[in-house]
């Protein structure tokens, strides 16, 4: 019982050590936001984070909105409803599976790559050099990251929910017999506005949670290379499930209502 | 030009440094010795800035840096720094790595790009190296790389961490020749920490040895030869027996 009450203790504290190193950290990102721009460094990342991922959110996106078709047709099917599958595609790929997946796919691409790149400038003293010559690593290395996830997960989004919807648009009409037109005069009749925008909105806040996590793991490593490879899981790790927790709260705070 | 006094640098429960004290004569170069895990590093880092220690005084050029816990930011003093391992930016290419300070101060392309073939060519350096990445070069040549980025901002104080570590015996004189030339052409006063005492020896006019976060021992580089101080004699001699565990 002792054994069990002090592991417990032991995780306890180490979720708050954790919890008020990442406040501090963060409170040094918001000191720094004011401080100059490195414009160029921000974008390097924005192609970085942005334009490289396409391709694999677009794939995600592509091959999610097929599959999606699919279930919603064989499952719909039941009741004969195979002409809401154009809307519910375009539903389920506005609002959740194209910000989720899309955010989870990039969190392991780029939340992992920013882990490991700084965690490495750590260990190799690229970071304490960068201080002697009078350059604010926060400025210089954290602050460009996190404004591009913030910008362009958004724009990978806008990518991925149309990609996404041709995907069943594909599916739709070269498997199952739909025909394309209405296909996407449904998809346009029932999408609104805010199903988008409150996509759009979740993506902005998953480019920070994936670019914050990859900073602070990164940042924080130490121990060579092993510290480099535990910084990078749970860069990733940590990404993913805080991407996935904020999204229910996101939604229950659009949608609840 | 450096005066530390009473410096305490603790690491969770272990104390690594126990009472620095350290004056340093400007146009000077001190070499600070001690084995491995004795606080070198650590006293070099707290002097930078780049830890905080607990207790103590930092004091550079007359200006009280460090007091109560807290640094006091003097942008008046220039300070150059030669990492261990080098510390080159694996992004950039040689000539943004030596012209980083430049380029961070808003000078233009061709200025910092012919600084930094200037600087290159202090350390004896061609042209050929400047659009190469850090990952392209010999250890050695990263090394004095290093040395032209840390002279590169003219420092009043520069200090080396382990300057010849990892070098085979050739490379390594050759970047003892290059500290002394170079420190005495910029005029700047430098510190190293080293546990190599051929390097010691070369590079050096006092010598400090560090040891349980405390300076046991410090004197001219003449002295270090005749000194009885135990400590001394069984780390220049590289005795397995003695006061060191």
């Amino acid at each position: 019982m002792i054994t069990i009450t002090k592991n417990i203790g032991k995780v306890v504290i180490l979720f708050l050590n954790n919890t008020g190193h990442f406040f501090i950290f963060f409170t040094k990102i918001l000191r720094s936001i004011f401080k100059p721009w490195y414009f160029k460094n921000i974008i390097n990342q924005m192609i970085f984070i942005g334009y490289f991922s396409l391709p694999v959110v677009s794939l995600t996106s592509f091959f999610t909105g097929g599959a999606l078709a699919l279930q919603i047709y064989y499952g719909g099917n039941q009741f004969n409803s195979e002409a809401i599958v154009s809307s519910i595609v375009a539903l389920g790929i506005t609002r959740e599976l194209g910000p989720v997946l899309g955010g989870i796919v990039v969190a392991g691409r780029v939340s992992s790559a920013i882990a490991a790149e700084l965690g490495t400038m750590k260990v190799t003293e690229q970071i304490d050099a960068l201080k002697t010559l009078s350059a604010d690593p926060i400025s210089y290395l954290i602050i460009p990251r996190i404004i591009s996830g913030i910008i362009m997960l958004p724009i990978l989004i806008i990518f991925a929910d149309i990609i996404g919807i041709m995907g069943g648009w594909f599916i739709g009409t070269q498997s199952l017999g739909f025909n394309g037109s209405v296909y996407i005069q449904n998809t346009i009749d029932f999408l609104e506005v805010s199903d988008i925008s409150s996509g759009l909105i979740k993506a902005s806040f998953f480019g920070f949670i994936i670019t914050i996590m990859g900073c602070y793991q990164g940042f924080n490593s130490s121990g060579g290379a092993q510290g480099v490879g535990k910084a990078t899981t749970n860069a990733v790790v940590s990404a993913s499930v805080l991407i996935l927790a904020s999204n229910y709260i996101m939604t229950n705070l659009f949608f609840a209502s | 030009m450096i005066k530390i006094e009473n410096l305490h640098k603790y690491f969770e429960n272990k104390k690594v440094l126990n009472g620095v004290n350290l004056d340093i004569e400007e146009g000077t170069s001190s070499v600070i010795i001690g084995g491995s895990g004795t606080g070198k590093s650590v006293l070099i880092k707290c002097i930078l800035g780049l830890l905080t220690p607990e207790e103590g005084r930092i004091s550079i050029k007359n200006n009280l840096i460090f007091e109560n816990g807290k640094f006091k930011k003097n942008s008046k003093i220039k300070i150059g720094m030669l990492f261990q391992g080098g510390a080159l930016f694996d992004s950039l290419r040689i000539w943004q790595n030596v012209s980083f300070y430049d380029i961070q101060n808003g000078k233009n392309k061709k200025f910092c790009l012919e600084n930094a073939i200037l600087n290159l060519e202090k350390v004896g350096l061609s042209s050929d190296v400047v659009n190469l990445y850090p990952s392209e070069l010999s250890g050695g040549m990263q090394k004095r790389v290093a040395l032209a980025r840390a002279i590169s901002i003219k420092p009043d104080i520069i200090f080396f961490d382990e300057p010849t570590t990892g070098l085979d015996p050739i490379s390594a004189d050759v970047i003892n020749k290059l500290i002394i030339q170079k420190v005495r052409d910029i005029g700047a006063t430098s510190l190293t920490i080293t546990h190599d005492m051929s390097s010691a020896r070369t590079i050096s006019d006092n010598i400090h040895m560090l040891h349980k976060g405390k300076i046991i021992w410090e004197g001219n580089k003449d002295t270090i030869e005749s000194t009885d101080n135990p400590f001394v004699v069984q780390f220049i001699n590289g005795f397995s027996e003695g006061p060191i565990n």
